[in-house]
């Protein structure tokens, strides 16, 4: 118990909280601006999908401590997010295929 | 941490659940995405544009507000993690007042909506809008009452820089439900 005490309570490095919150106001203030831009619409929801990917991967890395999580953590984490990238996938090319001519 | 809630893998049992929870969670909220996605593509000719019938600027600010309360609550942890204990109350403080103040400002937007005509049952939109934003604000305020239980907690000495699992763990909960915003507050108001 000792050893997994030792393993559990080894400490990292505090991440710059800081940097991650105005990273995440910044990139939402990009994302409102992204939105409103005359680009065709493809691109913007491109653009809106990536900015979100990252907000969401900043929150779960830096301010849910995943970046520092153990192996079994990403294995939980991991198998929910496959299945809800794979569903939205293939929810997506199906009605792209609709769609097209 | 407390050596009795070390499990095998060397890891809080207590955070080991808290994890696979929000793994079912991802699943949940994946469901509502997935179904508003194929209800949009269903009716892509009586969709509205978002900005025509949403608030967007104050949900900006809301978004704003989440983004806030996630910062104070992970500032609070980091506080009683080196001792600081009066730094851990303000955070949770403030985290239930920012989290007071988005389900407050969700409040005022359903009014108004509602107000216009924009209701659950007025087109799909409506639906898809409701049923989503809805099952989060649920989220949001279910974490109001958790965070401010863990506050009370924190008044009670029962969070140390030893002992702070319970911080830890409300924590994770309130930044997957800050999480789940940004995907919502970019699929359903911005795209």
């Amino acid at each position: 118990m000792a050893e997994a005490q030792a393993v559990v309570r080894t400490t990292h490095k505090q991440p710059n909280y800081a940097a991650v919150f105005w990273s995440l106001f910044i990139l939402t203030v990009l994302e409102i601006t992204a939105a409103n831009m005359p680009f065709a619409k493809p691109l913007v929801v491109v653009t809106l999908v990536f900015l979100a990917v990252i907000k969401a991967s900043l929150v779960a890395l830096f301010y849910m401590h995943l970046k520092f999580e153990k192996f079994i953590i990403y294995l939980i984490v991991i198998f929910p997010l496959f299945l809800a990238v794979f569903l939205t996938v293939m929810i997506l090319s199906d009605k792209a295929a609709l769609l097209a001519p | 941490m407390q050596d009795a809630h070390i499990g095998r893998l060397g890891i809080d049992t207590r955070k080991l659940g808290m994890w696979i929870f929000l793994a079912s969670e991802i699943m949940f909220f994946t469901g509502l995405i997935g179904s508003y996605i194929v209800l949009r593509f269903a009716n892509l000719n009586t969709w509205p544009v978002p900005s025509t019938v949403l608030n967007i600027p104050l949900t900006a600010v809301n978004t704003f507000v989440l983004i806030c309360s996630s910062a104070t609550l992970v500032l609070g942890l980091a506080s009683v993690q080196r001792g600081y204990l009066e730094g851990l109350q303000v955070g949770l403080f403030l985290t239930v007042l920012l989290g007071s103040i988005f389900l407050s400002i969700q409040v005022k937007e359903y009014r108004e909506l509602i107000h216009e005509g924009f209701t659950i049952s007025s087109s799909i939109f409506g639906s898809c809008f409701f049923t989503l934003t809805g099952f989060h604000g649920a989220h949001v305020f279910a974490g109001v009452i958790w965070l401010t239980v863990v506050l009370i907690r924190s008044f009670l000495g029962y969070f140390t820089a030893e002992e702070y699992a319970g911080v830890e763990i409300v924590g994770l909960y309130w930044h997957f439900v800050d999480l789940v915003w940004i995907i919502l507050f970019t699929i359903l108001y911005l795209i």
